[in-house]
């Protein structure tokens, strides 16, 4: 196919475009001054301070076990979920709800999902003074998106599988309990795994959510970096956004292998 | 019922197979009708409600929140919340028309790289999109300040006054969702123009159809169905959007989204702010009518 000239003109110029606002915080970050936006000279010192920052470090310490942890318990739940739905004959209504339940969470608008969080939170507060806002509140929130996400994932490897090998599992006379661990599991393996790649990195990435269920001891870095906005941006926040895209793309990078796979 | 019937390999009966499916089940579909069905539909109940004197939720039934809702507030009618939804409406509209103009271009450049380097491309594309959105916006809050290029440039084609920035502004606000959502487009699209039947569009220029004329009738109409996802992955987040409005459009350019977290945030107005949610929730509703109604009309040419 060939490509008049102003078209890739005009497309080279958009991909630019997309770039230049993380080309600015990376250059940024290693600027000497710490006001203003002049180039003054290189320096690594921005990095250097970012690791003796407490505060970060515990805002990325936060930002870790949350993505950790939701991502174990949603892995484990979307996996449920999606060999419920494929492998198991729902009558065709129950289907039809179970298939709703699962494009829920991926259609609804980030603030409403956060809205709609808030309220289940405020109820369950009266019950139990768990429900504080803070890790575990934001824990519950995390695993409610990533469910669907990894139920769709490994959804797409089970429908993939077809049924021969199940079959020939059980004519052998495997337990339901033996087929699924010997045989289902170890098939499913790529795609739960890119599944929780998906989940982890979403939990990293998701800002709207966490604002809507942190509490004042539970700041996760894109809440760190929103707030700092408010407050002024010094270049250690430059260091730390470019630290962070770094991590992002090689996760990125990571995952599209182990699916391609 | 006790019918047996055999099962990817299994002899048993449904009634066996639905209790072992329910543990398969039932956790996650409990997670996410207690956290996210539920709640969601108690918004409904919730904006009948009235916020107590501390910002509690009161249980009297009342239809307050839909009046402010239409701008009826304590000093008389005022157009401000009509214009905030109605700016979400033309601010996602806008962003998504935008967004299509600049994706075609860009999923043709990518569509016509050798198979070689084609994903390395894509997936120039799609690194953007797993940036975090905060630091993007606040990236453009860098490089729309005043003493950056864009700005000066601005301030001596005397479009801007000396020493003011391009943002928070209308403009920064467009611009921020456009970055952000371009990818979305991009992507679905790049998959329907892949697949494009070239001989089409050879047909179309062996007839002397002019070049407006092949992209409407020959290409345009193939790229449809990825159109469609991306239109839809645009439109929707982008109604509900604060992150970029908060940082970049300022005080004076909120938008719905803004609206609900001041609620759930400042004012502490629960109710309000769950009849803004409900409110959001049917312009998006309206949204996709609209243009699936377009989409029909568009289908028939």
């Amino acid at each position: 196919m060939r490509l008049n000239p102003l078209i890739s003109s005009v497309a080279l110029a958009t991909l630019a475009f997309l770039y230049l606002p993380m080309l600015a915080v990376a250059v940024l970050s290693f600027n000497k001054t710490r006001y203003g936006l002049q180039w003054s000279g290189f320096t690594w010192d921005w990095y250097v301070r970012l690791f003796n920052n407490p505060e970060i470090l515990e805002a990325a310490r936060n930002t870790f076990v949350l993505a950790l942890v939701s991502t174990l318990i949603a892995t484990v739940l979307g996996t449920l979920f999606a060999i419920a739905l494929e492998r198991y004959p729902w009558p065709r209504r129950v289907q039809g709800f179970l298939e709703n339940l699962l494009y829920l969470p991926v259609v609804t608008p980030d603030i409403i999902f956060a809205v709609a969080l808030v309220v289940a939170f405020g109820a369950f507060r009266a019950v139990s003074s768990l429900f504080e806002p803070g890790l575990f509140t934001m824990i519950l929130g995390h695993v409610t998106f990533q469910i669907a996400f990894v139920a769709l994932t490994v959804r797409s490897r089970l429908k993939s599988l077809g049924r021969e090998l199940d079959e020939a599992a059980r004519d052998l006379y495997a337990s339901y309990g033996y087929y699924v661990r010997r045989v289902l599991l170890p098939l499913l393996t790529p795609g739960i795994v890119a599944g929780a790649m998906l989940a982890f990195t979403l939990s990293l990435d998701d800002f709207v959510i966490s604002f809507f269920t942190a509490g004042p001891t539970s700041q996760t870095l894109p809440l760190l970096i929103y707030a700092s906005v408010r407050r002024g941006v010094t270049p250690e926040i430059h260091a730390l956004s470019t630290l962070i895209f770094l991590v992002t793309v090689l996760l990125v990078l990571a995952s599209e292998r182990l699916t391609r796979r | 019922m006790n019918r047996l019937l055999v099962w990817f390999g299994e002899l048993t009966t449904p009634a066996r197979l639905y209790r072992r499916g329910l543990w398969f089940l039932l956790p996650a579909a409990i997670w996410i009708l207690g956290l996210l069905v539920i709640p969601g539909l108690s918004l409904v109940a919730l904006s009948f409600a009235e916020r107590g004197p501390y910002g509690e939720v009161v249980w009297n039934f009342s239809l307050e929140n839909y009046r402010r809702l239409l701008g009826y507030g304590l000093f008389g009618w005022s157009p401000d919340t009509i214009l905030i939804l109605l700016r979400s409406l033309w601010v996602a509209f806008v962003t998504t028309l935008i967004c299509i103009v600049l994706a075609y271009p860009l999923a043709f450049f990518i569509a016509s790289r050798p198979p070689r380097t084609r994903y390395l491309w894509l997936a120039l594309v799609i690194i953007p999109f797993w940036t975090n959105l905060v630091i993007r916006t606040y990236a453009w809050q860098m490089l729309l300040a005043p003493d950056f290029p864009f700005a000066r440039l601005a301030q001596a084609l005397g479009l801007l006054a000396p020493d003011s920035g391009l943002y928070p502004s209308p403009l920064a606000v467009y611009i921020g969702m456009i970055t952000a959502f371009l990818p979305f487009v991009v992507l679905p699209l790049f998959s329907s123009v892949e697949r494009l039947d070239w001989s089409l569009v050879e047909a179309a220029q062996d007839l002397y159809a002019s070049r407006i004329r092949t992209f409407f009738q020959a290409i345009w109409p193939q790229t449809l169905p990825g159109l469609t996802v991306g239109i839809i992955l645009t439109f929707i987040p982008a109604m509900g959007m604060f992150v970029i409005p908060d940082l970049l459009g300022g005080a004076k350019y909120l938008l719905v989204g803004n609206l609900i977290q001041q609620q759930f945030y400042a004012s502490r107005d629960w109710p309000y702010g769950a009849a803004v949610s409900l409110g959001l929730m049917v312009l998006t509703l309206i949204g996709l009518a609209i243009y699936r109604r377009r989409g029909k009309d568009v289908d028939l040419v």
